[in-house]
């Protein structure tokens, strides 16, 4: 029970911090061989050396992150704003040190101008259990309509 | 569109600019679609997306929902999404295998992959009737319409809805050159697609992203962010590597913001009859990396050393097959731009395998594929916002023209090749070309 509910703790936070631009702060959430990885259909069973939409380790997250900070990321001047909803989430592994594989359900509501989007699917978090709290080695992002036509496209992490 | 009402398309291109309605007005993108997009040869997709007899994918071109399919006989047919009976789709699906024949899911007509009739249920009361098989399984009532003219160049297939017209081979011209670099730089001589296609819609008219594809200005204004961003990174990561270098997709982003416009100025356009344009310039993809040295080596071996030269130093940054493709042949990247209307574009990007190279040359063109082209991309993002303000602005009435002035007047015209004078790589050349090859399309 202890395990779930610090999980769920985990994941309110990750969501958390993308909705208030926490970057910085998101990007720590990870090991530092962590990988955030949002495959184009749920068929794929790894991210490397495969079209991905995201295949993300730190270094790449910051390059993105740097580009929405910096000034003339045009893209991102205009008004924007996200909100995550997550739900459902579900201990589907558990090691001996605390290491977990969590699944669970989101939901996004993005805001662009005077548009709203919405994104919606599965995570897939291997949680490894640190000093600190849980540290992501892998978040995998299964977007229900990933392989459907981008109606524009996505700037930070779902 | 009735005969009065058709505007004079060459009084609306001028040499160094183009009416704002060009890009806005829906009349116009009606006759944009009949007389050049269901006219001229348009890419299909590649012959490995369906491998097998049976396989199909859908694919639009102008207006028309076509299908691609994989005959019994190997042959690779395009034809039209629509029963002969009550013009329903035949495929609804993107793409998978019909089997031996189609089906159509309304009242279960069936057809052979080249589009000839197979069966019609109860068929007696057809008798007497138009419908009724009389010309065999040949009745073209009873079939479904195939492209006019289908060609294939190196596994790339290409549709015409026209009976009449160049040849593709003819109508490509130089810009043939796209599919020979991209599979000519494969030790087997051919690519094979990476089956994942990202399709991305953009919020103005198609015209728009064809000219940005060769416009060597906007690179250092527009994508600034990503490739300072990416800079930095590289930066911290050489130095890690002690002398070492970071991966070449960092590079290939950095120089974005590195690759000044005085750079950019020593490329050079070429533009070509039907509105096709080439802009050289080679991305430093011949580092001396371990990575190159092993492809350079199984290069030699399936080429020899002369003719490896020869491939490898082809001087191709980008190229623009008009009206619809866009190629980035050394990194095997291929944009198809798909009108949706005049406000509405779709672009199916696809990455392709040179077939017989070394697994990491596959990584560093699908690292771009990735960085560059995925829905969660670095930089089109920004193009696609710039797309979307100009249809704002120019649906506006505060201004009738679109400048295509850059550079004009220094052209220089040779064998019917246009060039952009020396040092002038960010010339407007390719747009002007592109105009020039719209008028008479429009005019015709």
């Amino acid at each position: 029970m202890k395990a779930q509910h610090d999980v769920e703790q985990f994941l309110y936070k990750q969501s958390e911090l993308l909705d208030t631009k926490q970057w910085q702060k998101w990007i720590d959430l990870f090991t530092p061989d962590g990988v955030y990885w949002m495959p184009p259909d749920a068929s794929y069973k790894t991210w490397d050396g495969q079209p991905a939409i995201f295949a993300e380790d730190k270094n790449l997250m910051t390059v993105r992150m740097l580009r929405v900070l910096h000034p003339d990321a045009w893209s991102q001047r205009p008004l924007w704003e996200t909100n995550h909803v997550v739900s459902n989430v579900s201990i589907r592994k558990e090691n001996k040190n605390g290491d977990v594989e969590v699944t669970s359900r989101f939901h996004m509501m993005e805001l662009r101008r005077d548009d709203v989007r919405h994104f919606a699917g599965s995570y897939m978090h291997r949680l490894k259990k640190t000093k600190k709290g849980y540290a992501i080695q892998l978040q995998r992002v299964d977007m229900t309509n990933a392989q459907a036509a981008y109606d524009y496209v996505l700037q930070v992490w779902v | 569109m009735p005969q009065e009402r058709i505007p004079n398309f060459a009084r609306m291109v001028e040499p160094d600019r183009v009416r704002k309605e060009v890009y806005t007005d829906a009349q116009i993108f009606e006759r944009e679609m009949e007389r050049i997009h269901e006219t001229v040869w348009i890419y299909c997709g590649h012959e490995s997306q369906v491998p097998r007899a049976g396989d199909y994918c859908t694919v639009q071109i102008g207006r028309q929902p076509m299908i691609l399919v994989r005959g019994k006989n190997g042959k690779v047919n395009v034809l039209y999404n629509r029963c002969p009976h009550r013009g329903n789709m035949i495929c609804g699906d993107r793409e998978g295998n019909t089997g031996e024949q189609f089906r159509c899911s309304y009242h279960a007509w069936t057809f052979q992959l080249d589009g000839r009739l197979k069966n019609i249920p109860m068929k007696s009361a057809y008798e007497g009737t138009r419908y009724q098989a009389k010309g065999g399984k040949d009745n073209p009532d009873c079939s479904i319409k195939k492209a006019a003219r289908v060609e294939n160049y190196r596994g790339f297939v290409f549709a015409s809805l026209a009976s009449d017209g160049p040849s593709l081979k003819e109508f490509l011209g130089k810009s043939i050159v796209a599919f020979d670099d991209m599979c000519d730089r494969a030790p087997a001589g051919e690519v094979e697609v990476v089956p994942n296609c990202f399709r991305v819609i953009q919020h103005s008219n198609w015209k728009l992203f064809l000219e940005n594809q060769l416009d060597a200005l906007h690179p250092s204004v527009v994508h600034q962010s990503t490739g300072r961003a990416a800079h930095e990174v590289e930066k911290i990561l050489a130095k890690k590597a002690r002398g070492g270098a970071a991966p070449l997709s960092y590079h290939m982003l950095s120089a974005f913001a590195t690759v000044t416009i005085d750079k950019w100025d020593d490329f050079q356009t070429l533009n070509y009859p039907y509105g096709h344009c080439i802009l050289t310039g080679y991305m430093g993809l011949r580092p001396q990396d371990p990575d190159t040295l092993a492809y350079d080596k199984v290069m030699i071996k399936a080429y020899g050393k002369k003719r490896f030269e020869q491939i490898v130093g082809v001087n191709i940054h980008h190229v623009l097959v008009y009206p619809g493709l866009s190629v980035q042949s050394p990194l095997q990247q291929l944009r198809a731009v798909r009108p949706l209307g005049v406000d509405r574009t779709l672009t199916e990007i696809w990455h392709f395998r040179l077939k017989g190279a070394p697994e990491a040359i596959y990584r560093r063109s699908l690292a771009y594929y990735n960085l560059v082209n995925s829905p969660a991309t670095l930089i089109n993002a920004d193009d696609l916002e710039n797309f979307w303000k100009c249809h704002q602005g120019l649906s506006s009435d505060g201004g009738d023209w679109v400048s295509l002035a850059r550079h004009h007047g220094r052209d220089i015209e040779k064998n019917g090749v246009v060039s952009s004078g020396p040092k002038m790589g960010t010339s407007e050349a390719p747009m002007r070309n592109q105009m020039k090859a719209w008028a008479k399309f429009m005019q015709v």
